[in-house]
């Protein structure tokens, strides 16, 4: 809401900066979203009178004018505007003015024809088209007669008026008016200001109720009354009015609607008027019906659905009822007599019609968030007592009633202690007490306690906290003291799985490769991707783009996006981690997926700079397969990590991926992203893995004990041996551990070769197996003897060939 | 010439030989020469028994002192030719230190993720526990018991991804007031947790919003908890993630589940509070939403809101990262280029 700040100085006595004023109003009751002066950057704008005009030679549309701007001479200025002529006061920007948009206004010649400086429609000084009257749309704007001459502008355009756009939250309706933020005003700076109750000067000749009827289900609109101004006289408003609803950003329209729309911001009660010749019989609010449709005020036909609430006459919808009026009865410049409507619509009903329609107006703004009860009929009093005033006509005796709303006021009690309880503060209750007497909440004390009457204006209040927030909000939240929880002790520690978590990470970023964070929500076949186990995905109902439909059921489709969009930018070398949840569903019926935390990589190309020092190779499987064994090794998981090839993943490459177990239990894959896949992605050659790191979590780990380093000196054997191409590492390890002895305490593979000097089909495998005897030193003979046997065995076993 | 003076010659030369030797295998073999059982002590000894037998001892005692010098004088000697020979070994080696080192490889937390441990680290410091919930949750969670009944304006299905009409994906992390608050045994002391989490608006992807991103909720519940208690911690908060040096202030603001509830602007990092664009002028940045749990909050979960009440908060690290950072664009989070994720300091804070 636009609050002028001119019309609160109408209530209250203020006298401090408008920024001031803003930064209270933020710090005590709602949000401000600017402060502006409507003249702030413009210069040398003065009121001009064009003393005589003439035809431009060289132009059919342009004049020049001889404007007297207050100097010892006229000015000659060039004018192109289609309304301009002698006799006008007009705005007028002086040579060296500066324009709105930042524009400055020169001496120029225009078609050979000198102008010192430019006459103004009121867009070209700032103003938004929007709240320009439809009379000053297309020309230059027009003074009264009674502007003096050669003064700056801005005075006669309320430009002077400093505008506080206040951004009032949802229980804050009462603030989206004058009367509302006066109240709330004069609490914080503890005044009394004098707001009049409106008096009427009715027409005992004519009487509103044999006019018009109504009627109106109180469920749609708890009140709705109605009045009847009969003779008036269209035209536009006084420059004052226009003033008011322009610098509320409201454009002026003709003095009845300007009306209603000044008691809108002035009560907060949205106001409608009806041209009354144009109403057919009498008027119902009532549900829409199937197939009816209404063209509003802005001229767009809308189709009603039953569950929109319209006002009828006896024929058709003249009106979405709190909302928009139509445009079948409308105020246009014949109109004679106007029905005046001042209601409570309900406020659902508004907000679900407002959004069927897109269309949020003031009145549907104010109608959703709650209407104060209490003004109702002042607001319709004061309406036609202005209308009368502006328009002229005659008032209809009474009030057409088609419900009424008058609730009954809460009245909650509380004491100094609770309050105080809840707010840290040691306030009395002698002080609570002056903080309602200012909000103006009659309240009477009972012993400990104070009995406070919630006025009807702030229908937001029903309990005790909310009292407890007026009472912090004026006393100052900058007041309160500042203290952290004290009482009963709690201990603030990890849980294991979070420690467990923690480190994860840390391990992770410790081998080089960096956290990333992706979407959850991804495409409908880049969420099936990688798939770890069966399952359904999980589909939002109304998804806002294509490209985020369903649930991930993998982590590293989301990661070889990341990988993509690297390399789209020209990084080649991407190794990255992320943790997180993957959704799972048993079935297409299932509705709630289950959550499973995984943790997955990627790697390519290089995972340091290749530099004069550092020879780096691009990742490969065996780089992938290290970092996620050290992974969790690290993570001290009991039992053996075995790897198996697999070509169960469509998306990996079928001979370069391995499904990764621990003590039997699968946990994930590592291995090579399929080539066809990396196409897809537009990736270079990846490499990933993704484990389930809940499973991880869950697995039972090494107790923390230490294994005592062995005293005695340990010996070393190599062997190397030609093997077929198709036997395994895995085997061939299998059979030194099984056949290697008491003493065999570490194998390590040094070299894998084929190539020159070994045969076909065959490859050189070389190992370096380390025996200890943690009793006593080994004799060599036993380790001969050992190693014997294994080559013995491998030869037997793997027809290996001992070299 | 006496036996002795023999000695004393053989002494003369052979020290003299050692000083003049400047390579290490020569002053060896002097050694090996002067000492050993084929040199001139050795052959000069044989003529000992000439001696009488009460010379013998002091002749011999002799050329044990001749055979210490010279054993003390090689040993000295070497001592200066390997410092010589260290010495010019070590200018051979000598390196451009300025050549750059090797590169090692090192990964980093995400930006977001750092923001968030700082804040965990912070509460758990303050003895809060840190519980997560559900990402896909009901209705029921998200905003019954948030005090967001169905008709509500500010729960607009247009802001949620539904997955069915109960189930939709966690709005905010607010949720986890509630099922703590259900599940907490408060004879067993008070509760007080942090939640870290994703949640999910159903927003379009702009600079300034996202489908995606992170809240922290915070939740103390106790006998005696006030508006003091948070603003107090809201404090600690602030200065802890952002630097002494900045303050915060409350507004009033309304959220359903608080009551009062308040709006937390920080000091802004731009001007320091001295106003500039950034902050629109007032010097302050908006940065949380706060406020005394709701007492329908609390007997919706089943908690006796007479006994018990307390402050909820909840924190976006997103824009916390965006404002610590000056980041602008809110998408770069989870686009995920390494360039942008490598930046961010490694320090932990």
């Amino acid at each position: 809401m636009k609050v002028s700040y001119n019309w609160l100085k109408q209530y209250l006595d203020l006298n401090m900066p408008a920024k001031d004023l803003a930064e209270k109003i933020e710090r005590t009751a709602v949000e401000v979203d600017s402060v502006t002066i409507a003249e702030d950057g413009l210069k040398k704008l003065v009121v001009g009178h064009i003393l005589s005009m003439k035809k431009h030679p060289e132009s059919d549309h342009l004049h020049i004018c001889s404007v007297d701007v207050g100097e010892d001479e006229p000015l000659q200025i060039v004018c192109g505007a289609p309304n301009v002529d002698a006799g006008q006061k007009v705005i007028v920007a002086l040579p060296n003015s500066r324009i709105g948009g930042n524009v400055k206004i020169k001496r120029s010649k225009m078609r050979g024809v000198e102008s010192e400086g430019m006459i103004c429609a009121l867009d070209e000084i700032g103003f938004s088209k929007d709240v320009v009257p439809k009379e000053w749309a297309d020309g230059i704007y027009v003074f009264d007669d009674d502007v003096p001459v050669g003064e700056p502008i801005y005075h006669y355009l309320g430009m002077d008026d400093p505008i506080i756009d206040l951004d009032v939250t949802p229980n804050r309706g009462d603030m989206l008016s004058i009367i509302g933020t006066v109240h709330d005003l004069a609490a914080i700076y503890d005044q009394k200001p004098e707001i009049k109750k409106p008096s009427v000067e009715e027409d005992q000749s004519l009487d509103a109720n044999a006019e018009i009827k109504a009627t109106a289900d109180s469920g749609l609109a708890k009140a709705y009354k109605l009045r009847v101004v009969e003779g008036v006289k269209i035209a536009p408003s006084p420059t004052w009015l226009q003033i008011t609803l322009w610098n509320a950003g409201i454009r002026p329209i003709n003095n009845v609607v300007d009306v209603t729309n000044y008691i809108l911001l002035k009560y907060g009660q949205p106001l409608h008027s009806f041209d009354k010749d144009k109403i057919d019989g009498d008027i119902v609010v009532r549900n829409a019906k199937k197939g009816e449709k209404l063209v509003t005020l802005d001229e767009d036909e809308h189709e009603l659905s039953p569950d929109d609430m319209v006002i009828a006459d006896n024929d058709q919808p003249i009106a979405l009822a709190g909302v928009m009026g139509g445009f079948n009865t409308q105020i246009d410049d014949d109109t004679q007599n106007v029905v005046i409507e001042s209601a409570i619509f309900d406020s659902f009903h508004i907000r679900k019609t407002a959004q069927r329609h897109v269309l949020h107006s003031e009145a549907s703004q104010r109608f959703e968030r709650g209407i104060n009860p209490d003004g109702v009929e002042d607001a319709l009093n004061e309406a036609v007592s202005m209308i009368k005033q502006l328009a002229g006509g005659k008032i209809a005796q009474g009030i057409v009633t088609a419900s009424e709303y008058h609730p009954e006021l809460p009245v909650i009690s509380i004491t100094a202690e609770r309050a105080n309880h809840v707010l840290g503060t040691s306030l009395k209750l002698e002080e609570i007490k002056r903080i309602f007497d200012r909000l103006e909440f009659p309240s009477v004390e009972h012993g400990d306690t104070l009995a406070v009457t919630v006025p009807a204006r702030r229908w937001d209040i029903h309990i005790d906290a909310d009292l407890f927030e007026e009472v912090a909000r004026i006393y100052g939240y900058d007041n309160l003291p500042v203290t952290l929880p004290t009482g009963r002790q709690t201990i603030g520690v990890l849980t294991s799985t979070q420690r467990l978590q923690r480190a994860s990470r840390q391990i992770l970023e410790g081998i080089g490769l960096t956290q990333a964070i992706s979407y959850s929500l991804t495409t409908d076949a880049k969420a099936k991707m990688f798939l770890m186990r069966d399952s359904e995905p999980t589909k939002l109902l109304w998804p806002m783009t294509q490209d985020h439909t369903t649930l991930r059921m993998n982590l590293v489709s989301g990661l070889l996006d990341d990988v993509a969009y690297n390399h789209a930018h020209k990084v080649d070398d991407v190794s990255l981690y992320e943790t997180g949840r993957v959704f799972y569903k048993d079935s297409a019926d299932q509705i709630r997926p289950e959550e499973v935390e995984h943790v997955a990589g990627v790697i390519t190309g290089n995972l340091t700079d290749p530099a004069w020092n550092n020879h780096v190779k691009p990742a490969d499987f065996y780089l992938m397969k290290g970092m996620v064994n050290q992974f969790i090794v690290n993570l001290g998981i009991k039992g053996e990590i075995a790897y198996s090839a697999t070509d169960q993943y469509p998306e990996m490459h079928p001979g370069r991926t391995a499904n990764i177990s621990i003590h039997g239990h699968n946990v994930g894959f590592v291995g090579q992203i399929h080539p066809q896949i990396a196409k897809m992605f537009k990736i270079k050659e990846t490499y990933a893995f993704e484990l389930n790191m809940q499973a991880l979590i869950d697995l039972p780990k090494n107790d923390d004990q230490y294994q005592p380093i062995a005293k005695y000196p340990s010996v070393k054997r190599d062997i190397s041996m030609i093997v077929d191409s198709e036997t395994t590492n895995d085997e061939i390890v299998a059979v030194m551990n099984k056949r290697g002895g008491a003493y065999l305490s570490a194998i390590r593979l040094f070299d894998v070769y084929e190539g020159e000097n070994v045969p076909d089909g065959k490859k050189s495998m070389a190992y370096s197996l380390t025996y200890v005897n943690p009793r006593e030193t080994l004799k060599d003979e036993v380790v001969n003897a050992a190693f014997e046997k294994i080559k013995k065995r491998l030869t037997a076993d793997l027809n290996a060939e001992i070299r | 010439m006496s036996l002795r003076d023999k000695l004393s010659e053989i002494k003369e030369k052979g020290l003299a030989d050692i000083g003049q030797t400047d390579d290490l295998k020569a002053l060896n073999e002097i050694r090996v020469h002067l000492l050993g059982k084929k040199g001139p002590i050795t052959a000069a000894l044989r003529g000992i028994k000439e001696l009488t037998p009460e010379e013998r001892p002091e002749v011999g005692s002799y050329a044990n002192k001749i055979r210490d010098a010279i054993t003390e004088a090689v040993a000295q000697h070497r001592d200066q030719l390997e410092t010589i020979q260290l010495n010019k070994q070590l200018a051979a080696e000598k390196i451009d230190v300025t050549l750059p080192g090797k590169p090692v490889a090192q990964g980093q937390p995400h930006v977001i993720q750092q923001i968030i441990d700082q804040i965990v680290d912070l509460f758990l410091g303050m003895g809060y526990e840190v519980l997560t919930g559900p990402e896909v949750e009901e209705d029921k969670y998200n905003f019954e018991m948030m005090n967001l009944p169905k008709n509500h304006p500010a729960r607009d299905m247009q802001d949620t991804f539904y997955l069915s009409k109960e189930i939709l994906m966690r709005t905010q992390t607010s949720p986890m007031q509630a099922r703590a608050l259900e599940k907490h045994d408060f004879s067993k002391g008070p509760l007080k947790m942090i939640s870290p989490g994703i949640v999910y608006r159903r927003d379009t992807d702009d600079p300034t919003h996202s489908h995606q991103f992170h809240q922290v909720e915070g939740l103390v519940i106790d006998e005696h908890i006030t508006m003091a208690d948070l603003k107090g911690t809201l404090i600690t908060m602030a200065q802890n993630i952002f630097g002494d040096k900045f303050d915060i202030r409350l507004r009033p603001s309304y959220f359903p589940f608080t009551e009062p509830s308040v709006e937390v602007d920080v000091t802004c990092f731009n001007c320091m509070g001295k106003g500039c664009d950034v902050c629109k002028h007032t010097g302050w940045i908006e940065v949380l939403g706060a406020g005394m749990v709701h007492p329908n909050v609390l007997k919706m979960a089943g908690v006796d809101s007479d006994v018990y009440g307390g402050f909820a908060f909840g924190v976006g690290p997103d824009r916390f990262a965006m404002l610590k950072y000056g980041v602008d664009d809110i998408r770069d989070f989870y686009l995920n280029d390494v360039r942008f994720l490598n930046q961010f300091s490694k320090r932990g804070n």
